[in-house]
């Protein structure tokens, strides 16, 4: 018998969290000494060294377009063209990802484009069922959209 | 401390063998390197051997397998795409310890072909596509945008490099690749990432290479000065902070901090260089080294490009074995082919290709995947 319950949504990189109300976000830290964000929760920062003082913060929920590549030959089975994005996120930090509602054409693509952070279903499944939720870049306010 | 220098040095021609097991391939080339100094594998004290499909597999002791177990001691390296200049790095540091008088680095590999990496996670997981892309041409496809950003560098003056390396690599027997590709066969050759072309990306093959190196005293005691090779510089390092860490390796960085070294080191600077051989594993990397390596101004690579500065007959030849593009890049031997090629001009044995009057070559390699990180390794040769 399947179950009719629906298996929570499972992250598709350790630092997505899902909040008690159910809504996603990037977590990550800030080292007290030097000011570096990374993604995820850290007991020493990567840049200084330092072993104390990395508070828990959510990452911006907005940033902007650092570099790219539009991929046109990637792994079987994964759809292309795809934009591959580098993204400086507001309040810190950087993280790569898929940059969506842009027509995959350089000329289309914009240095500085300011994008949200989106949560969207992936459309892959776990093997228990559960569907995998990931982020995703678009447009700044779906402007493109 | 001792001086160190090379004495043997030889590789294989690059190219896909796959009916020879990584041994046969690493034997194959560490016999040749014997062979140009007239030494054998009893002379050698020590094996560093790299490889990186087969890290754990104890390639080194296979070799030794393959031409002579001697029972000594050997260390085998794995450092992304540094692998094979790591390993020899090896063997020069145990030279300047005073440990060893001569030693032997192999570097081999055999690859898959195709995109390097995998497609799925253990947990089933597929990143690619959504988490934007993993490929490596990908990746050193954003860091050349990541220059166009900066200096506006067109997707023609990317393409020129591919033209250029591909026209060098016509003059070595031991390319993958011998034929010229013109700017515009580059530019209209299947896009893999924009804006790297088929034509602009690095081979996958199979290669190995090999060399002798030796301390100054046993260059003297073998009477092998006139065709020995010095070593300048010999600098690793792996890749510091930088704020995109988490979002793309740096693999800029990394080479400006160890040919930092590498110039301190030989007390020497960038125009003190006849010839570079450097990490082209796409057209979009020689670009950005041209400026990391020194070589002119930040801003100015698109320049050098344009002038012909960096083909064989510039200011200053890059890549003139043909490079990576050409060459073929089997990961942990490249780093070991590019000794090769630079101690070959400064014999003045690289018949058509020869840079003219060289006396001082530098190699890099610089390696790494997302979200793990970088390693790079610079040399500096110089002629006896």
């Amino acid at each position: 018998m399947m179950s009719d319950e629906k298996l929570a949504p499972r992250p598709a990189v350790p630092f997505l969290h899902i909040d008690d109300a159910g809504a996603p976000y990037l977590a990550g830290s800030r080292c007290g000494a030097c000011g570096a964000v990374a993604p995820g929760q850290r007991t020493v920062c990567n840049a200084c060294g330092a072993r104390s003082n990395i508070a828990a913060i959510r990452l911006g929920t907005q940033g902007k377009l650092y570099s790219y590549t539009v991929v046109h030959r990637s792994f079987p089975g994964v759809k292309t063209p795809f934009i591959a994005a580098i993204v400086d996120l507001e309040g810190g930090g950087a993280i790569k990802g898929t940059l969506l509602d842009v027509k995959p054409d350089p000329e289309a693509i914009a240095f500085d484009l300011p994008v949200d952070i989106v949560f969207r279903d992936t459309g892959q499944v776990a093997a228990d069922g559960a569907p995998f939720l990931s982020y995703y870049f678009t447009p700044a306010g779906g402007a493109a959209e | 401390m001792s001086d160190v220098y090379i004495v043997g040095i030889d590789m294989i021609p690059f190219g896909r063998y796959p009916h020879r097991t990584v041994e046969q391939l690493g034997a194959e080339a560490a016999l040749l390197a014997l062979d140009d100094c007239g030494l054998s594998i009893g002379d050698m004290e020590a094996l560093y051997c790299g490889n990186l499909m087969e890290a754990h597999l104890m390639v080194g002791q296979r070799i030794l397998r393959e031409i002579g177990q001697t029972g000594i001691p050997v260390t085998n390296t794995a450092n992304a795409c540094a692998t094979g200049a790591t390993a020899f790095r090896e063997g020069v540091i145990s030279i300047k310890a005073g440990l060893h008088d001569l030693v032997l680095a192999v570097g081999v590999e055999q690859m898959g072909r195709g995109l390097l990496g995998s497609v799925g996670r253990a947990d089933g997981f597929v990143e690619e596509g959504v988490l934007g892309s993993s490929t490596m041409p990908a990746m050193f496809s954003q860091i050349g945008i990541e220059h166009a950003r900066h200096y506006g560098t067109s997707f023609a003056q990317f393409a020129q490099i591919a033209v250029k390396n591909h026209h060098h690599s016509t003059m070595n027997p031991k390319a993958m690749s011998r034929r010229e590709t013109p700017l515009e066969e580059v530019m209209a050759a299947e896009m893999i990432a924009w804006p790297n072309t088929k034509l602009m990306c690095s081979l996958n093959v199979d290669g190995a290479a090999a060399a002798v190196i030796a301390s100054e005293s046993a260059v003297r005691r073998l009477g092998l000065m006139d065709r020995a090779v010095r070593v300048r510089a010999s600098e690793l390092m792996s890749g510091p902070y930088t704020p995109h860490e988490f979002a793309i390796p740096d693999f800029s960085q990394v080479t400006r901090n160890c040919v930092g070294a590498a110039y301190e080191r030989a007390g020497l600077g960038a125009n003190d260089i006849d010839l570079i051989e450097l990490h082209d594993c796409f057209a979009t990397a020689e670009v950005v080294h041209y400026e990391n390596l020194g070589l002119c101004a930040d801003g100015d690579a698109g320049g050098l490009i344009d002038t012909g500065a960096t083909a064989l007959g510039g200011r200053i030849p890059v890549n003139v074995s043909g490079g990576l593009l050409s060459k073929g890049h089997p990961l942990g031997a490249t780093g070991i082919a590019n000794l090769y090629e630079v101690a070959t001009h400064l014999r003045g044995d690289a018949g058509a290709r020869q840079v003219d009057g060289a006396r001082i070559g530098l190699t890099h390699v610089v390696g790494g995947t997302p979200n793990r990180g970088s390693a790079c390794v610079i040399h500096i040769l110089e002629k006896t």
